[in-house]
C-alpha cells in the first residue's frame, strides 16, 4: 500500500545570516558562519531545505571566572587565565565560533574598562581565526560602555554583539550599525516580547541580516519547558510568514546548564544525582540537543565533552536520508 | 477524526421521522457532530453506520496500557504535534532492558537496583516504569527463568522481547496472568504473534523497517482481531526517527491514518554507547515516543532524563505554582533573614532546597508572580516592589521578625531602591542572582 508522506507548505523561512568578516569583506577572519535559512521545521528534510547547520559556540571569558564549577576551570587548565590561549582552545576543542563573555569587574574588583575590553577582544581576534560573538556583563550600562569601545575599534569584522535587550537595544544597534556589527536580542522566554525587540531593532533601520535572537531558555530542570515552546513558536511563526520572528536563533545551554547545582556543585548531594563530571556534562547536553530539536541554530557551551557530543548530535540530525530508508 | 455535520447525516436514515426528538436527521446530524447527543437517540439507525461513527469517534492514537500489580503504563491518546497546541498527555514509559543471557544472579541485581531508583525533582518523586526482558539466548526455558527472576524482585509492567513465537510463549507463560507487552511481531512471524496476543489479551508491539511495512502489518493483525498495538519503525539514528516518529503522529493526527494509530517504542540503547544513548533518549522524551527501552542505568543519566520528561509533559497551560505565604525554613527566630522569592514552583525548590540543605534558618517570602520565575516575573511586572511589599503586609511578616531584613535576587537588584521605599523600616538586602550561591552569601554576607 503506497503511503503519503503528510507535508506541510510553508510561506515563510527564516533569514540566512553570516557572522565574522574575512579580510576580502573588510575583517580579518580566516572563515565565516553562516546560519538559518530554514523552510521547515527542525531538521524535517522530507519537507524543506535546511541549507545550513546548526553550529556550536564555545563560551571563553576575559579573565578567569572564578564562580565557574571546577569541573570547568579543571578541564581548561591553565588557558582560563589567558583569553588567546583560551581562544585557541576552544578552536582545537572544534567551535565553530567562539563567544567572548566580558567580565563585570576585573581581577582588583574595580569594573571592567572599555580599554581593558578591546584588549581582551583583540587578542582573541588576533589568536584565533574563528568567527567570534562579544557579550558584555549583563548590566545595561556596563554593557553600551564596554560594547561601543568593542565594536569601534573592531569595525568591519560583523562581530555578533550582546546582549541586547529592551533596556539597551539602542546603544547596542547604534554602534553595531555605525562599525558593521551583528545584534544578538534578547528577550525573557515570551514569543511577543521577542518580537517586539526586534520590531523596535528593525524600527531603528538595522538591516534584518544582522540580527539573531536570544529567545532565553532555561537549563533542564529549570523550566526548559517554556523556552523550547517559546522557540517552537517562533520558528512556526517564521515559517507562517511573520517577519519580525524570521531570525535565527541563539541559546546558551551552556551558561543556564552549569549555573544549576546539578552541574555545579559535587559534593553533599543526593546519591541518585550519580558522578558529578559525567551528570554535568549529560545536563549540558541534554539541554543543548532539546533546544536543537526545538530550533536552536547557534548553541554556546562550555565544556569540551559536551561540544562533542551535541555536535555528532547535529551531524547525525543534519544526514539527508530518505524517511523509507534506514540509514 | 471526528466527521462533520454532513458526514454523518450521510450515515443517518434520511427519513427525518423526529424519534430521535429533532425535527430532521440533518439537525440531528449536527447536534452529533457536535458532541450534544447520543448516537442511541435514534432508533432506525444500522449496525453499519453504527460501527461507522463509533471508530470515528475512537481517538487518532490509540492508548495502550501495560498494567502490573497497581502500576500502569499508558501511552498514546495525544492530539497535538507541537506541546503548546494543548499538551503531552502520557509521558514515555522508561523501561530497563535485562537479557536472558546473564546470569539470574546479575539479573536480579540489576533489576532490584532499578526497581528501587527513587529521585527526588521539586518536591516529587520520579521512579522508572518497568524492564523490557529480552531472549539472547533463543532458549525457551532460559528466557522464561529469567523472567520469573525479574518478577521475583520486581512487580512493574514488563516487555517480552523475542521474535520467536516458541520462546514468547515460554515468557509468555511464566507470567501467566499478566498482559505484557510483546515485542515483537514482523513480516515473518505476525499469524503466530497475533495469537499470542489474543491468547494473553496481551499489547503486541510490531517491527518493520518502514511506515509502509508497519502500515500493512498492522492492517493484518489487526484483521485477526488485535486492537492494542505499538510501533517500532526500526530507525535507530536521530535523523531518521525524528522524521518518521513526525510522519507517524502527522498521519495519525491529520489524516486519521487508522494503520499508523499507535504509539511508538524506541530503544535508544541499540546504540551502545552511554553517552549516545542519553542523547537519542532524551529526543524520544521530546519528539513523540510512547515507551522508551534504556540499557545503561547509570543514575547520572537516569536523573536528566526523569526530569526532562517532567519538563517536556508539563501541562503548559498551567505553570506548576507553589502558595504564595511566609514559609518557616530551618526553624527561624524573628533574628532570622527574610527571603523574597516568587511562587514558581522550580524557583521555590531550589531556594528552599539550598537554605534548608544548608541548616540555615530563614523566613522565606513567596509572593504570588503567578507561578513565574523570578526574571520572567519581573519581566512581566509580576515581582516588583510593590508587589513583594504588599505581600509582606499581607503575610504579616512584620509580626514575626523584629530584625527587619529582606533578601531580593540578585537578577532584580534594580528595584532595591524601590523597595526601600516601599518598606522604609527595613533593610533590603540583594542577594545572589542563582540558589545554589545562596548559602555562601548567607554565611558571608548575612552575619
Amino acid at each position: 500500500m503506497p503511503l503519503e508522506i503528510p507535508k506541510d507548505k510553508w510561506p515563510g523561512s527564516v533569514r540566512t545570516i553570516t557572522i565574522g568578516a574575512t579580510p576580502e569583506e573588510g575583517g580579518t577572519r580566516a572563515c565565516t558562519v553562516t546560519v538559518g535559512g530554514e523552510t521547515t521545521m527542525p531538521f524535517l528534510h522530507f519537507e524543506g531545505e535546511i541549507p545550513h547547520r546548526p553550529v556550536v559556540a564555545i563560551e571563553i571569558r576575559d579573565r578567569r571566572p572564578d564562580d565557574w564549577s571546577p569541573l570547568l576551570l579543571e578541564t581548561w587548565g591553565e588557558v582560563v587565565n589567558d583569553p588567546a590561549a583560551w581562544a585557541k582552545a576552544a578552536e582545537e576543542a572544534g567551535a565553530d565560533l567562539i563567544q567572548l563573555s566580558l567580565s563585570l569587574t576585573d581581577g582588583d574588583g574595580e569594573t571592567t574598562t572599555p580599554e581593558a575590553a578591546v584588549a581582551a577582544v583583540r587578542a582573541v581576534l588576533q589568536a584565533s581565526g574563528l568567527p567570534l560573538m562579544v557579550f558584555g556583563p549583563g548590566q545595561a550600562e556596563v554593557d553600551n560602555q564596554l560594547l561601543v569601545a568593542v565594536a569601534e575599534a573592531t569595525a568591519g569584522e560583523r562581530l555578533v554583539l550582546g546582549i541586547c535587550e529592551d533596556k539597551n537595544y539602542r546603544t547596542i544597534v547604534a554602534t553595531a550599525m555605525a562599525n558593521g556589527h551583528l545584534v544578538n536580542a534578547r528577550t525573557p522566554m515570551d514569543v511577543n516580547l521577542a518580537k517586539q525587540l526586534n520590531i523596535l531593532i528593525s524600527d531603528m533601520g538595522f538591516p534584518l541580516d544582522r540580527i539573531l535572537m536570544d529567545p532565553t531558555t532555561a537549563a533542564l530542570g529549570y523550566g526548559i519547558e517554556y523556552g523550547f515552546s517559546a522557540m517552537e513558536r517562533l520558528r512556526l511563526a517564521a515559517l507562517q510568514g511573520d517577519a519580525m520572528t524570521q531570525f535565527p536563533m541563539l541559546v546558551t545551554p551552556g551558561f543556564e546548564a552549569w549555573k544549576t547545582k546539578e552541574a555545579k556543585v559535587g559534593e553533599e548531594v543526593p546519591a541518585e544525582w550519580g558522578d558529578w563530571l559525567e551528570r554535568a556534562v549529560h545536563w549540558e547536553t541534554l539541554t543543548a540537543v532539546t533546544l536543537l530539536e526545538a530550533g536552536a541554530d547557534i548553541l554556546v557551551l562550555r565544556h569540551p565533552e559536551s561540544v562533542r557530543r551535541v555536535k555528532a548530535a547535529i551531524d547525525d540530525l543534519m544526514t539527508v536520508r530518505e524517511v523509507e530508508a534506514v540509514a | 477524526m471526528a466527521l462533520t455535520g454532513i458526514q454523518i447525516y450521510k450515515l443517518l436514515p434520511k427519513t427525518n421521522c423526529k424519534d430521535c426528538g429533532f425535527p430532521t436527521c440533518l439537525a440531528f446530524a449536527m447536534k452529533l457532530a457536535a458532541k450534544q447527543v447520543e448516537l442511541s437517540a435514534c432508533p432506525h439507525i444500522s449496525e453499519e453506520a453504527k460501527a461507522v461513527l463509533a471508530e470515528s469517534a475512537s481517538p487518532p492514537i490509540r492508548l495502550v496500557t501495560l498494567k502490573a500489580d497497581g502500576y500502569e503504563v499508558k501511552a498514546g491518546n495525544e492530539v497535538v504535534l507541537f506541546r503548546h497546541e494543548k499538551k503531552f498527555y502520557h509521558k514515555p514509559g522508561f523501561f530497563i532492558r535485562v537479557r536472558d543471557d546473564a546470569s539470574l544472579d546479575q539479573i536480579r541485581e540489576r533489576v532490584a537496583a532499578t526497581d528501587a531508583y527513587t529521585v527526588n525533582y521539586v518536591g516529587m518523586d520520579l521512579t522508572l516504569d518497568g524492564f523490557a526482558v529480552e531472549s539472547a539466548s533463543g532458549d525457551p526455558t532460559t528466557f522464561s527463568q529469567a523472567i520469573s527472576a525479574v518478577r521475583a524482585v520486581s512487580q512493574r509492567p514488563l516487555i517480552l522481547m523475542s521474535r520467536d513465537p516458541g520462546v514468547m510463549a515460554a515468557g509468555l507463560q511464566a507470567v501467566n496472568g499478566e498482559a505484557p507487552l510483546i515485542y515483537a511481531a514482523d513480516a515473518d512471524n505476525w499469524e503466530a504473534m497475533a495469537d499470542l496476543a489474543k491468547q494473553h489479551q496481551a499489547p503486541l508491539a510490531v517491527f518493520a523497517d518502514s511506515l509502509e511495512g508497519l502500515a500493512d502489518l498492522t492492517q493484518k493483525i489487526k484483521a485477526k482481531g488485535v486492537e492494542d498495538m505499538v510501533l517500532d519503525h526500526g530507525a535507530r539514528d536521530l535523523g531518521t526517527s525524528l522524521a518518521r516518529n513526525t510522519v507517524i503522529r502527522r498521519l495519525a493526527l491529520k489524516k486519521t491514518f487508522r494503520p499508523l494509530g499507535y504509539p511508538i517504542i524506541a530503544f535508544p540503547g541499540d546504540a551502545g554507547d552511554a553517552a549516545w544513548e542519553a542523547i537519542l533518549a532524551a529526543h524520544a522524551v521530546a519528539k513523540y515516543a510512547g515507551f522508551i527501552v534504556l540499557d545503561h542505568t547509570a543514575p547520572e543519566m537516569l536523573y536528566p532524563l526523569l526530569v526532562l520528561r517532567e519538563n517536556i509533559y508539563t501541562d503548559p497551560q498551567k505553570p506548576i505554582q507553589v502558595q504564595p505565604g511566609l514559609y518557616e525554613i530551618n526553624d527561624p527566630s524573628p533574628e532570622d533573614p527574610v527571603l523574597a522569592t516568587t511562587n514558581f514552583s522550580i524557583t521555590y525548590f531550589s531556594v528552599a532546597n539550598e537554605v534548608e540543605g544548608a541548616g540555615l534558618p530563614a523566613w522565606l517570602l513567596v509572593t504570588d508572580a503567578e507561578g513565574m520565575s523570578v526574571l520572567t516575573a519581573w519581566a512581566a511586572g509580576k515581582f516588583d516592589a510593590e508587589r513583594i511589599a504588599k505581600d509582606v503586609r499581607r503575610f504579616h511578616v512584620p509580626d514575626k521578625v523584629h530584625r527587619k531584613r529582606i533578601v531580593i535576587p540578585g537578577h532584580v537588584a534594580v528595584i532595591s531602591g524601590e523597595l526601600e521605599e516601599e518598606l522604609p523600616d527595613w533593610e533590603v538586602r540583594v542577594g545572589p542572582r542563582e540558589a545554589v550561591d545562596l548559602p555562601t552569601y548567607m554565611k558571608e554576607a548575612l552575619v
